[in-house]
């Protein structure tokens, strides 16, 4: 769990979110729409998005996770799309913000060079009803910028 | 590839590190994109939101909602739910009977805690199960047994004007705490009409006699949600001390007064904390499940959380959908002269806020232009479907299309451009346009000349593409009654109290912004401390795009009042008469000596940490009198593409105007226009709730799409116009409701350019535009 190793009892049909936000009180970690549609719980298991309200507590065990509290390298400094999100407004009420960092990760990760279109594409199953979209896209280019 | 126009917040207006430099205007933190306030908590997942709040001793409510459409409760038994291992209360609407009050409403008290005597709606709340957790509490709604006798039902608004339709409601409710603005009919109710409004001025049958063109038409506007990522919930801790809540609310004052009415209980004993809010724009406005949860903790005695779904969030507030007949008649020169419609809305089970949705439609169709008379009637309609309230910008965007599809029919009609028919009908800044009303207080001749020339107006156009223009004006800023504290302290640092709620507009920034400016200090020196209701003064709402206009300019007061404070206790330290003492930007001056704010509140009270606080309300008086404090507009172009094979329907140019006097933030208020188009871009293209019968059929995230990255024009352009013309601190004026409204009729006219064909019924899904260019593909065959 973001770097540290946790041992705590589950019942089978826990949801990671519920696992998340209610045992260990990381509540970053937000729950939307609950089906797997808006993204907004995403994290990272093994680096790959999941979608923490449908994905089992117990399938993550021996697993990676990262949610938003592990993003940054260390307190006092902010990962690069923080720092990103922060500079081009990529957000107003936050509650999508945990989800798209991570998703937005994960394309970083997986494809650094992602064009508009990629990222776009991306990006499409985290919704967001404040933004306009557009300073996300914004930001995570400006991470690439720094990147390359 | 088009690449993205906006420009990003440093670009903006100058970075944070250059705030202390002031800009051409004189100004070193406002005018300025600073860095928001609330963006490293929210970044870090680190901001606490109402679901994030826990308490000892916490239980869980989950809530029996109602299968039918219209019945009577017979009997409700909820022994077998008591009995569950882990279930601490049931909650249904018996226990109501010995409260103050069983019904609430800030409009009309129309709204029961719990349905009590029948249930008008399928998804009304119909009891309520507290547990040790939330799955208990949900397995126990299916032990309660509810026997109903159903009654016939009306869904439509047709169906609810019909001759011997049932009532929705039979008699007639108190007022609630908003009377005068909204004219609801509290008389015994012999009808399912709501609310009925008019506005007229001049003789429009004259008018419409002596019209060389005359154009009618029916529109339609869905069923549609706001949709806030974040769900309704709402935390509740009755004691015998009172009430404490925590709730997602934008309006926590006007929560306090309906949960305060429930209990019987003063003004003080009522506590609403509002978190941080994830996402309003209208479905967190006024109360919600906050009397619920309150009754909920009030019977089991113990603090209770109430966390809805999204779906049950649908359930719990849409918006108004309408119908509206309008007509508009110009004369041999193409000029206004009058204008009349009907506006139906279909306002669900409960008033809520539609009375003043309602009224402000009736105000909205008109737009800034001149006209020799109108006469607008709107019906805000009784319906057994979910309670329909406010929606960014209060009943625009269900009179938008109308309103605004209609004048680019006309212009369409006469042969002229829609940018040259509306030059010449609009009117100017300063023009009293709305007898007894506020003249304009926007340009918005300017703002749309310079909409379409971002868009490229006259460009020739593309195969199947089109563009489209809107234009129309709020009466914003609701009721103008406010009141803001500032605390200075010996170390210089400062402190705002305010009672408006931030959702994610930026009012926090926005409100330290005009702090910082007043006291020549920092950002980072001033704290920003908002909605409790125990600890920070009244705000009336957060809403009606009110706060950085009316609460700034009672913060900036109160700056202002805290310095002529610190001026008398300078006086005092230097013996010098109060009138010799300067006020510089970072202190005070006095025959070549210095102090610093914080340091002559700690010399006058010999106590470093002593602290003064200013204080500064306004009301409707002197300057505020003449309502609205400004008139805001909202204006968009788009250029679209229509794929006449399948109708799919693609916006790829967007462009925004705020004529917003100044931009306190210019980065955040681009970011409001933007998201404000995005949601009318979701309407325009295909929000629509459905109802199948008595059921909503689509009332969840997998079924209502709300739009996605892909749907966003990567060519969208936001434009601020600062003339420094308002009312707010230093010109300002409010944003946010934005150019949501007009997308749908610049939208239309995308299409008409693209396909010849005009759309009334919104939202253009590409079913509906596919059969739009059939039909008159088959009537010009036969033609």
């Amino acid at each position: 769990m973001n770097g540290v190793a946790v041992e705590q009892e589950i019942e089978p049909q826990e949801s990671l979110a519920s696992f998340l936000r209610e045992r260990l009180r990381l509540t970053g970690t937000k729950v939307s729409c609950d089906v797997q549609v808006c993204g907004a719980c995403t994290v990272l298991v093994d680096g790959l998005p999941v979608s923490a309200c449908t994905y089992l507590a117990y399938e993550a065990r021996d697993r990676d996770v990262l949610t938003v509290e592990g993003l940054a390298p260390s307190d006092g400094e902010l990962h690069p799309l923080q720092r990103a999100f922060l500079e081009d407004n990529a957000y107003q009420c936050g509650f999508c913000t945990s989800g798209m960092l991570l998703t937005a990760k994960s394309l970083l990760d997986t494809n650094p060079t992602a064009t508009e279109e990629e990222i776009v594409e991306y990006m499409d199953g985290n919704l967001c009803r404040c933004t306009g979209y557009r300073p996300i896209v914004a930001a995570i280019k400006r991470v690439q910028g720094e990147l390359a | 590839m088009a690449s993205n126009t906006r420009k990003s917040p440093s670009a903006a207006n100058g970075a944070a590190s250059q705030e202390a430099v002031p800009d051409e205007l004189g100004f070193r933190v406002v005018h300025h994109s600073v860095p928001r306030k609330d963006g490293p908590q929210k970044v870090t997942g680190r901001a606490t939101y109402t679901a994030d709040v826990h308490i000892p001793r916490m239980t869980y409510a989950k809530v029996l909602r109602s299968e039918l459409a219209h019945a009577r409760i017979v009997s409700i038994d909820t022994s077998a739910a008591l009995q569950r291992p882990g279930v601490v209360a049931v909650v249904t609407g018996q226990d109501l009977m010995s409260l103050n009050m069983r019904n609430y409403g800030h409009a009309v008290k129309d709204h029961p805690v719990l349905a009590y005597d029948k249930v008008r709606y399928i998804g009304e709340p119909v009891a309520a199960v507290v547990a040790e957790d939330e799955t208990t509490a949900q397995e126990a709604l299916a032990d309660i047994v509810v026997e109903y006798e159903e009654l016939s039902a009306v869904i439509t608004v047709e169906e609810a004007l019909a001759e011997g339709a049932p009532l929705v409601h039979e008699q007639g409710y108190d007022q609630g705490v908003s009377p005068g603005h909204v004219d609801v009919d509290t008389s015994n109710k012999r009808s399912n009409v709501c609310q009925e409004n008019h506005v007229r001025w001049g003789d429009v049958d004259a008018a419409f006699a002596r019209a060389a063109r005359v154009i009618k038409g029916d529109y339609t506007y869905p069923m549609t949600f706001a949709y806030p990522m974040e769900p309704y919930v709402s935390i509740a801790d009755y004691t015998e001390e009172g009430l404490t809540m925590y709730s997602a609310a934008q309006h926590l004052y006007m929560v306090r007064n309906d949960v305060a009415g429930v209990f019987g209980l003063p003004l003080n004993r009522v506590r609403m904390i509002t978190p941080f809010i994830g996402g309003g724009y209208g479905a967190k406005s006024y109360t919600k499940i906050e009397p619920l949860t309150a009754v909920c903790s009030w019977k089991a005695r113990r603090p209770v959380r109430l966390q809805l779904t999204v779906e049950e969030s649908i359930l719990t507030t849409r918006a108004d959908d309408s119908k509206v007949h309008i007509e508009t008649a110009v004369d041999e020169n193409g000029k206004l002269l009058a204008r009349r419609a009907m506006i139906y809305l279909n306002t669900g089970a409960f008033a809520e806020n539609s009375p003043l949705v309602s009224s402000k439609t009736a105000i909205r169709i008109i737009g800034p232009y001149l006209y020799d008379a109108v006469d607008i009637t709107s019906y805000a309609i009784y319906t057994n479907t979910c309670p329909a309230s406010s929606y960014r910008g209060f009943g625009i965007s269900q009179i938008g299309l109308p309103a605004e599809g209609q004048m680019n029919e006309l212009a369409a009609m006469l042969g002229e451009d829609s940018l040259q028919f509306r030059l010449k009908n609009l009117a100017d800044s300063g023009q009293r346009f709305f007898p007894k009303k506020r003249p304009l207080t926007a340009d918005v001749k300017g703002d749309i000349i310079k909409a379409t020339e971002a868009l490229g107006w006259n460009d020739p156009l593309p195969p199947n593409r089109g563009r489209g223009l809107g234009v129309l004006v709020t009466d914003a800023g609701a009721v103008p009654v406010g009141r803001s504290e500032v605390r200075v302290y010996g170390d210089g640092s400062v402190t705002v109290f305010s009672g408006s709620t931030e959702m994610g507009q930026g009012s926090m920034t926005v409100l330290a912004q005009i702090a910082a400016e007043e006291f020549g200090t920092s950002m980072g020196n001033v704290r920003v401390m908002q909605s409790d209701t125990a600890l920070v003064p009244f705000a009336r709402s957060t809403g009606a795009d009110r706060t950085t206009t009316l609460e700034g300019r009672t913060v900036l007061q109160a700056c202002v009042e805290a310095k002529e404070q610190i001026r008398v206790m300078a006086a005092d330290i230097w013996e010098a008469a109060p009138e010799d003492i300067v006020l510089e930007p970072t202190g005070v001056m006095s025959e070549g000596r210095r102090m610093g704010w914080g340091e002559v509140i700690g010399k006058y009270f010999d106590l470093s940490d002593m602290e003064v606080t200013g204080r500064a309300h306004i009301r409707q008086k002197d300057e505020f009198a003449e309502l609205p404090p400004w008139w805001e507009p909202a204006i968009a172009a788009v250029e679209v593409e229509v794929n006449p094979d399948t109708g799919k329907v693609t916006v790829h140019k967007l462009v925004t105007v705020a004529d917003i006097g100044l931009a306190i933030n210019p980065a955040t208020s681009e970011g409001q226009d933007l998201g404000s188009a995005t949601m009318g871009i979701g309407v325009a293209l295909g929000e629509e709730l459905v109802y199948d019968g008595q059921q909503l059929s689509n009332g969840s995230i997998l079924d209502y799409r709300i739009p996605r990255f892909s749907d966003v024009p990567a060519n969208s352009h936001g434009i601020l116009v600062e003339n420094q013309d308002g009312i707010g601190p230093y010109g300002a004026k409010g944003i946010g409701d934005g150019p949501t409204s007009v997308i749908c009729a610049a939208v239309a006219n995308g299409i008409y350019q693209a396909t010849g064909v005009w759309l009334h019924d919104a939202p253009f899904t590409p079913e509906r535009v596919w059969r739009a260019i059939r039909e008159q593909r088959a009537a010009q065959a036969q033609g």
